[in-house]
């Protein structure tokens, strides 16, 4: 954590609206460099929405988003993407027919431009594919295997190596471990850590507390669609965030215990 | 035509799933080459002839090339019902403007242009107007440009189209080491161009990737920045455009604009995609899939021809064929399913 030189991210004061609804109101969010920041919250505290607004998918109604201290518009996925924030989606969103190293490459494949026709590369897709999972300790038996061939923690993986593929800055985990055997779960948090290690920040949406307090620094809890405390993750207990998402503070084991 | 590569993936498959895969990828050739044996046997005067088996490629000109456009339209899941009607159109209008004086290299553009045009109508139709299915986009234009076929021509057939025009799909490249009345028709090169033209789009053009990774999770095109609506407007236009290609072969074969050519011929190029081993549900299938398909259906209408089989078996067993190709990728998801 590179504390010295400020924050990587900050969101000031997001608010967002649907209709009459305010699904956020005045959301502020620091993330440093090489940080893993857990975002936690009950079912419509508003997690997802504040997210969405950060990878570009949703514009939020007032507030600002600064990148190395310089406000950013992030009006979609590619503008987002163009600054190094990358989302890792709670479904995947990768497309099982196509092999493993063109899904870490689907819509950025390297290849030649001619008259407005690129041509794909595959050997050097593959090559890169291949390098780039390395780096992260992701094995796959090849990077021509289908997605659709592949374990659910193992699809993860390519999940979050896609979003890391053009060196982000920021990768956003919705709910990583969601979906996957309790064996897989443990490869994909060492995965988040590495990412963190090698100076990338993370903010990891997640409803499970071993998670949270296996991979992250920090954690931040939302509700009803306002900040509602923080703190960094020795300086707290799994049963006091867990009082936090359900909106209370100063909780006793006992409580939590009788509520879930 | 290199259409897939995939290799050193087999050592992960237990022995069924991976016979299922080469009865998907191989098997509808085996099935020509099949059909091609046994023909040979019980005509074998007949069709092996230079002649016959030119003749077959001439008889497959026009379906190969609704097929093909099918074959990208049914990549991204979608289906694409107005071939038959855009080809009709197109042949009537390039019919009525080559009668009518226009230079014809101009009219050789009418063709693909009035498909393009037709494609695009269908893709804005599925984009802009959020329709829930491409078959009712494509159902609806079915119907009304034939009926603009019928309202340009008056409903009568267009006659007279020039040598010039009709090359394409009738000229002939004298074969003389093959026998005094050998050829090759010019309309099998067009076919050959058009589907090595398609192999290598799909297979090495980043936007023909996109396509296919349309067909697999649009979802997941999305939010790798791919532009989904741009991708199925350029989708429907290749089919339009197909079907302008068509309609050249059909102008060359006969020489006239009719207003009912066509009629059911988008349900052979749909059946010949699927014959080919392309799936419904989009992202799976090879151009030469698509090609063996095209071939399974002209050599069937050949072979029963030649033996004086009935045109009502040929419809019979095309629909049975179709069945039986379907059957196999539900054998060959199964096997994928418990290996």
């Amino acid at each position: 954590m590179t504390r010295e030189t400020g924050p990587l991210l900050e969101m000031r004061g997001i608010t967002k609206h649907f209709g009459a609804i305010t699904a956020l109101d005045q959301v502020d969010l620091q993330l440093y460099s090489g940080e893993v920041l857990g975002v936690v919250g009950d079912n419509g505290a508003g997690k997802s929405t504040l997210m969405k607004v950060l990878s570009g998918l949703y514009s939020a109604s007032s507030g600002e988003v600064i990148l190395d201290g310089r406000p950013v518009q992030l009006n979609s996925p590619r503008d987002a993407q163009g600054m190094g924030i990358e989302m890792v989606y709670q479904d995947l969103a990768l497309a099982g027919n196509l092999p493993v190293h063109e899904n870490i490459y689907l819509g950025r494949e390297p290849g030649r431009q001619h008259f407005g026709i690129k041509i794909v590369d595959r050997k050097l897709s593959r090559r890169l594919a291949q390098e780039h999972l390395d780096r992260l300790h992701i094995e796959v038996k090849s990077v021509d295997q289908k997605v659709e061939e592949l374990s659910g923690g193992q699809a993860q993986a390519v999940a979050i190596a896609r979003a890391t593929a053009f060196d982000a800055r920021l990768v956003i985990m919705d709910e990583p471990t969601a979906a996957l055997a309790i064996k897989e779960v443990g490869k994909v948090l060492d995965l988040i850590k590495r990412l963190s290690d090698h100076g990338t920040g993370v903010i990891l949406i997640s409803h499970r507390m071993d998670d949270v307090f296996f991979v992250c620094d920090r954690v931040m809890a939302l509700f009803h669609g306002r900040n509602f405390e923080e703190s960094e993750i020795s300086g707290t207990s799994r049963n006091e965030v867990i009082g936090w998402i359900m909106g209370t503070k100063g909780h006793t084991e006992g409580l939590a215990h009788d509520r879930l | 035509m290199t259409v897939s590569d995939d290799a050193g993936q087999n050592e992960l498959e237990t022995p069924a799933a991976r016979r299922m895969r080469l009865i998907e990828r191989y098997g509808v050739f085996a099935v020509v080459i099949l059909m091609m044996v046994i023909l040979s046997a019980l005509e074998p005067d007949i069709f092996p002839t230079t002649q016959n088996l030119t003749n077959i490629l001439r008889q497959i000109a026009m379906n190969a090339l609704l097929a093909l456009g099918l074959y990208i339209v049914i990549m991204t899941a979608g289906i694409d019902l107005s071939v038959g009607s855009i080809m009709a159109l197109a042949t009537m209008l390039l019919a009525m403007v080559d009668t009518s004086g226009m230079p014809w290299p101009l009219v050789l553009l009418v063709g693909p242009l009035v498909g393009i045009a037709c494609g695009a109508v269908n893709g804005l139709g599925l984009t802009v107007l959020r329709l829930p299915h491409p078959f009712i986009m494509t159902l609806g234009t079915l119907y009304s440009i034939r009926g603009i076929t019928n309202l340009v021509s008056g409903g009568r057939p267009v006659s007279g189209v020039s040598q010039e025009v009709r090359f394409l799909g009738s000229g002939e490249i004298p074969l003389p080491f093959l026998g005094e009345y050998a050829s090759f028709p010019v309309s099998a090169i067009v076919i050959l161009v058009c589907y090595g033209g398609v192999a290598y789009f799909i297979n090495k053009v980043s936007l023909g990737r996109h396509i296919v990774a349309v067909g697999g999770n649009p979802q997941a095109a999305r939010v790798s920045g791919i532009n989904v609506d741009r991708i199925l407007l350029i989708v429907y236009c290749l089919s339009g455009f197909f079907a302008g290609m068509a309609a050249l072969m059909m102008a060359g074969r006969t020489g006239a604009g009719f207003p009912n050519a066509g009629i059911g011929a988008e349900l052979d190029a749909i059946a010949a995609v699927i014959i080919g081993g392309a799936s419904f549900f989009g992202g799976r299938g090879s151009v030469l899939g698509v090609f063996a398909g095209v071939l399974v259906m002209g050599l069937l209408r050949n072979g029963l021809n030649l033996m004086d089989v009935s045109a009502f078996w040929q419809q019979t067993m095309i629909g049975m064929i179709v069945v039986g190709a379907v059957y196999v990728d539900v054998l060959r998801r199964r096997a994928g399913a418990t290996s």
